[in-house]
């Protein structure tokens, strides 16, 4: 197998394995927006990265970790709806981000493979970063599932119950966006979200535990990275859509199985 | 006191510049049942997240004993219907939790058989069961429970409260509830308070409850009448701001008519 076959393969796994926890949760807490509003705000990370010349991969993990920071304290500080929130952040730090690339004529990015992913192009580097990033995650999650699956079912009984509700929430939103930054390089800023949530919404129907659904979810991700890696191969489609196809497929397949 | 659990001091509690809670005393010892009443509006929920620790009084003071044990039970519990969640599972969040521990407390409330129920498929008055066994899960030292009867028809009312009840006197734990429905609460508080923004009364329900014929009869049939006794220390204008305080309090228990509207009116 080629070797840029292979990174892709081991990159795209990594990166199913721990979207299957945390896309259950960004589905189960309807956090879909905020996934959005952090990815577009990625691309900015990117730019300010070649602006001070600092490795786009550390760029944008920290400008998505901070901007998850600052979203929670937003939500704290003002009464807008979070929707509404969002919906102003994430157009205009892509914009920003689009704007600030746009200054720098003397840098010369493929903006598609930021916006739909390279993932054919993944360096060892990238690989690195993207298996250490997963399994960091999903170290944390797999840490924190029960108190993080208690402050989903009800905050106020959690907080009684003694649980750091404000820490935990804000780990969760940390661990999501630091998926996000991993992801950009697999599918791009604008079909990370996708990634998390397909799944996870293709195994609900048929899971029986909250458990049952975070690992049906990685499954249906394994499968659609598959998929779409080999529909990239053989047909030559670009490879971040192809998994994003192959999954909303695997999530159209999940209604015609019976419901347990 | 020693076996006091929490102590409210002149609790005051301000939202968007409206006073909700106003000069706040409550206390609750251990085994002892207290029940707030009042109207809609009156900041029951309110001074219970205030005892919770939920929301922090813009004045006062809120005393809990150290490392209070509290069992909580929320005035409802919507889950996610994306959450696949048995009831099992649910009561598995408590740590220390397994099958056995969480069938006996399902068993203690009349809930052993949806054990296995996905909890968004379970009846109104199945939750409340399942919240309380929660509650209880928690070996708690007091239990807080929000409208515990809420969604639940009158039979079942009455089979809860007496629930609530059983438990405390097997657990000695102290209780404090939030109730609309006095008739039904009188035979098995030990203090009723009486809430609105203020604590316009508190006191012992009259011991009619010795007979439990009284609780049917008035109880069942006249919701907005409900009789115990306690003590006025002040009178109430239309708006329900208190306009003669300090008047002695009556040493005689008496009876009378408790009609809340929604400025109570009474003296």
């Amino acid at each position: 197998m080629a070797d840029f076959l292979l990174y892709a393969l081991l990159a795209g796994l990594a990166l199913a394995v721990v979207a299957g926890p945390l896309g259950s949760f960004v589905v189960w807490r309807r956090m879909a927006y905020f996934g959005d509003t952090l990815s577009h705000a990625a691309l900015l990370g990117v730019a300010l990265g070649f602006l001070l010349d600092i490795s786009p991969a550390i760029a944008v993990t920290v400008g998505c970790l901070l901007l998850a920071i600052l979203l929670v304290t937003l939500q704290q500080r003002q009464p807008l709806a979070s929707d509404t929130l969002l919906g102003i952040l994430a157009p205009s730090t892509l914009s920003l981000g689009l704007v600030v690339l746009s200054f720098m004529r003397e840098v010369r990015i493929d903006l598609m493979g930021y916006l739909f992913g390279d993932l054919l192009a993944i360096s060892p580097t990238d690989l690195a970063w993207i298996l250490g990033g997963s399994a960091g995650v999903l170290v944390f999650i797999c840490a924190l599932w029960r108190p993080l699956l208690a402050i989903t079912v009800h905050e106020e009984l959690a907080t009684v119950e003694g649980l750091p509700v404000a820490t935990l929430r804000m780990t969760l939103m940390l661990l999501i966006a630091v998926v996000i930054a991993v992801a950009m390089k697999i599918v791009g800023v604008l079909l990370i979200t996708s990634l998390l949530i397909i799944p996870a919404a293709a195994a609900q129907r048929h899971a029986r535990s909250p458990e049952q659904m975070a690992f049906g979810a990685s499954v249906i991700g394994i499968l659609a990275v598959c998929g779409g890696l080999a529909l990239s191969w053989y047909k030559d489609t670009p490879a971040g859509p192809s998994i994003v196809v192959c999954a909303a497929g695997l999530f159209l397949l999940s209604f015609l199985l019976p419901k347990r | 006191m020693s076996d006091a659990l929490i102590r409210l001091k002149d609790v005051n509690v301000t939202r968007a510049g409206q006073s909700v809670l106003e000069n706040i005393q409550l206390n609750v010892t251990s085994g002892e049942i207290v029940t707030l009443i009042g109207p809609n509006g009156a900041g029951k929920t309110t001074l219970v997240r205030a005892v919770l620790g939920l929301l922090r009084p813009d004045s006062g003071d809120v005393w809990r004993k150290p490392k209070l044990r509290v069992g909580y039970m929320p005035q409802k519990l919507q889950v996610d219907p994306t959450l696949p969640l048995s009831v099992l599972r649910f009561l598995r969040l408590v740590p220390g939790v397994n099958r056995n521990t969480a069938l006996a407390a399902l068993g203690e409330v009349g809930a052993g058989k949806v054990i296995d129920s996905p909890l968004q498929g379970i009846s109104g008055g199945e939750m409340q069961r399942v919240l309380l066994a929660r509650a209880l899960l928690r070996k708690p030292e007091l239990l807080v429970l929000d409208e515990p009867v809420q969604g639940v028809d009158v039979a079942g009312q009455a089979e809860l409260y007496a629930l609530i009840t059983q438990l405390r006197n097997r657990y000695q734990c102290g209780v404090l509830m939030v109730s609309h429905d006095l008739h039904l609460v009188m035979s098995t508080t030990d203090q009723v308070v009486c809430l609105n923004r203020h604590v316009c009364c508190s006191g012992h329900p009259e011991q009619v409850g010795n007979d439990p014929a009284f609780v049917e009869l008035f109880g069942r049939n006249a919701p907005s009448l409900a009789i115990y006794h306690h003590h006025h220390d002040h009178a109430h204008d239309l708006h329900g701001a208190v306009c003669q305080p300090a008047a002695p309090a009556h040493d005689q228990p008496h009876t009378h008519n408790h009609d809340h509207g929604d400025s109570c009116k009474h003296g």
